[in-house]
């Protein structure tokens, strides 16, 4: 049962729920207090050691039921199986063992026949759902991970229970008693199907994690404008998880090293009432840049697809740095600041597109009324991210705006979606509005995006 | 023969709580068994109202151990939850013993002597006399054990986490001046959380995680029968039917089992037999706690009465 335990374990990882060494020794002591008779105990109990959220709890959950949805065979019966199966595997001994033979006697004994062939005409469902469990054990099936693993998984459990042995049998019988035969092919369907089941599950229960890794693998370095729409839900979810990454790595340490070192005087004047014993301490605070980031978001029709989760980044923008101010535009430009800060994401989104998205371009208007309105925000401290494709649809691109705009500001970094061989060609201006920046980035995937604004964010720390 | 035996003793303690008025359902009572048999904390989670704080209640009265109760709020530090130096008694104290200090370090011949003997008495200010405990360390002091509710985690800042982590892990505290202060009897610990915040993996890695959330109706029936004995089944059945159907709007804020009791309430005070809209339109202020979530139900109380009574036929 121990190893059905970290069986179930490796399952929950699988479902996504994060067990450590540590929990599981938890899980394994309260399994210990509680024993394992009465399930929905065992499953309130393992609920309430390893799963740490509501969701992980619903997943968890599920798992359970799946992984201790089939009978569980008698403990003794099973191991005796296990070992028929073994011996059967290894030395394909010819007679069968005296175990199998008793436990075949339900049926008709054949004589001469092999232990899975007895199995299988014995129709024992607990035996063969036994033999099952124990092949998919020697199989190691809690080591699939693919789906395109099923065939071999399949073959190799039937292997185990004896499949060779089987065949030699169902070759003999064709000639000595086609009916037997005929019972025994149809059995031997059945198993099949059991077994392809069986992997099925197994299947369910330890591969999910590492077919998840595998997808948010490449979803990472897929390039954003050709995500399909299915994959658009997963692939917020993993930019989520870049922001809550970036927001992690870079929120905490700003806060501890605020303190620097002493401050002599203001500690003496505050203590003056115990004579200047030092019982309260005053400390000098480290002078810091306050990060201040504009950026601005092309939201036009041809960078549609990306700007989704250039307004999802600017969103956790917002989380990691105080000091930011954000503008949308495709043909004119507004400021989303207020919009970012206070909405879910999926809302702020809709809201911005709805107002300013999906139009043409316009590269010059837009900077134009970025000059016009808020060039007042820009400071020599601020850096500022452009995020766009520059293509302005042989409009005039305004260059002379955007070198006023590097000029004010400290930095400025155009991060484009398109790959280096396209700047230039047809209506893009990227090499006009390159010469202006600071740093001009290809970033088309998850992966450059996570990397450009975490080294933004740095450059504050 | 052991599962024989945890069985009975989560039946146990359902019942010692129901006992007290707190009727549990089963993963409630298995999660304060087992944390009792393993000796971890319980990090209790869910809405407002599921009667989280009530749980830690609970459990004290049930055991007859004393509750202490430490509420989180933003700014919460080591000051407010675990000690603090009494500064003043301190000083007060060196004035008054100056005359004695000048008695002790007279002998002393050279400065070295007396910076000695000084150090001798610094021992004597840094010591259990001058420590002002605080809940945590109330907690850890209490000879016979007590049950210690940490209200609404979640508000607290991410640095008074860390500083629980001792205490929640080993039922001890770290006093640099002292040494350790490890608990006489371990107390049984309730920490609750709005999921205001979301709390550190290490945090949530000591505790055992419950979620209470919305009871499902024949446990809520319970709960008020429990609570407001003067109210009939009737009118039991129908108030939480209705309650149930409130709860599948899209509302602001859903109400939660306190606000069912204190309908109940309201409902036996108004000496209703039976729910009728024009009843539930007047009291619905206090299931509801904002005006527009009551516009959204009020068009819908008919259906939602309609609804409970029909089901109660049934039911």
């Amino acid at each position: 049962m121990r190893e059905n335990l970290h069986r179930f374990f490796r399952a929950a990882r699988g479902a996504g729920v994060h067990v450590s060494p540590a929990e599981s020794i938890d899980a394994m002591r309260a399994v210990g207090q509680v024993g394992l008779t009465d399930r929905a105990i065992l499953r309130d109990t393992l609920l309430l050691t390893l799963a740490k959220s509501q969701d992980e709890k619903l997943a968890l959950g599920d798992c359970f039921d799946l992984f201790f949805s089939p009978p569980e065979p008698p403990q003794d019966q099973a191991e005796a199986n296990d070992n028929d199966n073994d011996e059967a595997s290894q030395n394909s001994d010819q007679s069968p063992s005296a175990s199998s033979a008793s436990e075949a006697g339900g049926g008709q004994p054949q004589e001469g026949l092999g232990p899975l062939a007895q199995m299988l005409l014995s129709q024992d469902r607990n035996a063969i759902q036994a033999a099952i469990a124990s092949a998919s054990g020697a199989a190691s099936l809690s080591d699939i991970r693919y789906s395109t693993q099923r065939g071999i998984f399949s073959s190799r459990i039937l292997d185990a229970m004896g499949l060779q042995r089987l065949r030699d049998d169902l070759d003999e019988l064709t000639a000595t008693n086609p009916a037997l035969a005929e019972r025994l092919r149809g059995a031997l369907d059945a198993l099949r199907e059991a077994v392809r089941d069986t992997v099925s599950q197994g299947l369910a229960l330890y591969a999910r994690e590492e077919a998840e890794n595998l997808r948010n693998e490449i979803l990472r370095n897929a390039p954003l404008a050709r995500i399909e729409r299915r994959q658009v839900a997963e692939m917020r979810a993993l930019i989520r998880q870049i922001a809550r990454r970036l927001r992690e790595r870079y929120s905490k340490p700003r806060k501890r090293q605020r303190r620097g070192h002493l401050d002599v005087r203001r500690t003496l004047r505050r203590n003056a009432a115990w004579g200047g014993v030092p019982f309260l301490t005053a400390w000098k605070r480290k002078h810091r840049d306050r990060p201040k980031i504009v950026a601005l978001c092309d939201v036009s029709g041809s960078v549609a697809q990306v700007s989704d989760f250039f307004l999802l980044l600017i969103h956790s923008l917002h989380e990691v740095v105080d000091d930011v101010r954000s503008f949308a535009f495709s043909s004119h430009l507004i400021e989303v600041s207020e919009i970012l800060e206070k909405k879910s994401p999926e809302e702020a989104m809709a809201e911005i597109m709805s107002k300013v998205g999906f139009g043409s371009s316009d590269y010059g208007s837009s900077l134009v009324d970025f000059e016009h309105d808020f060039m007042s925000a820009l400071t020599p401290q601020t850096t500022v991210i452009v995020l766009g494709d520059a293509r302005s649809n042989n409009l005039d691109p305004r260059a002379d705006i955007l070198r006023r705009v590097s000029e004010r500001s400290k930095r400025l970094v155009w991060l484009n979606p398109e790959g280096r061989l396209a700047w230039g060609f047809g209506d893009s201006e990227m090499p006009r509005y390159a010469t202006f920046c600071s740093v001009v980035r290809q970033c088309a995937t998850a992966q450059q995006l996570e990397r450009a604004v975490s080294d933004i964010v740095a450059t504050y720390q | 023969m052991a599962e024989q035996k945890a069985s009975t003793a989560i039946e146990a303690v359902e019942s010692g709580l129901a006992a007290q008025g707190y009727i549990a359902s089963r993963q409630i009572a298995t999660a304060v068994y087992l944390s009792q048999q393993i000796e971890k904390p319980i990090l209790v989670e869910g809405p407002a109202g599921v009667g989280k704080t009530e749980l830690a209640k609970a459990i004290a009265a049930w055991r007859g151990k004393k509750m202490i109760r430490l509420q989180c709020y933003e700014g919460l530090d080591e000051a407010k939850a675990l000690y603090e130096w009494k500064y003043a008694k301190q000083l007060l104290y060196t004035q008054i013993l100056k005359d004695k200090l000048g008695e002790v370090l007279g002998g002393a011949q050279t400065l070295h002597a007396a910076l000695d003997q000084l150090h001798d008495f610094g021992d004597v200010f840094f010591s259990k006399e001058f420590v002002e405990p605080r809940p945590l360390l109330q907690a850890l002091e209490q000879p016979g054990g007590c049950v210690l509710l940490i209200d609404e985690i979640d508000k607290s800042d991410a640095e008074f986490e860390s500083l629980l982590l001792e205490i929640l892990s080993d039922f001890q505290v770290t006093i640099p001046e002292l040494g350790t202060v490890s608990a006489i009897t371990p107390p049984t610990v309730i920490l609750t959380s709005n999921s205001e915040r979301d709390l550190g993996d290490a945090l949530k890695r000591r505790c055992l995680h419950l979620h209470i959330g919305f009871p499902e109706q024949r446990l809520e029936e319970r709960i008020v029968e429990s609570r407001v004995p003067g109210i009939s089944q009737t009118l039991r059945r129908q108030m939480v039917g209705f309650i149930h159907e409130i709860r599948s709007l899209d509302l602001k804020k859903l109400p939660s089992v306190s606000e069912t009791i204190d309908w109940a309430r309201v409902l036996v005070l108004l000496q209703a037999s039976e729910l009728d809209t024009e009843i539930v339109k007047d009291t619905l202020n206090v299931l509801l706690k904002y005006e527009a979530d009551i516009e959204a139900a009020s068009p819908q109380i008919t259906t939602f009465i309609a609804k409970a009574t029909r089901s109660n036929v049934f039911g």
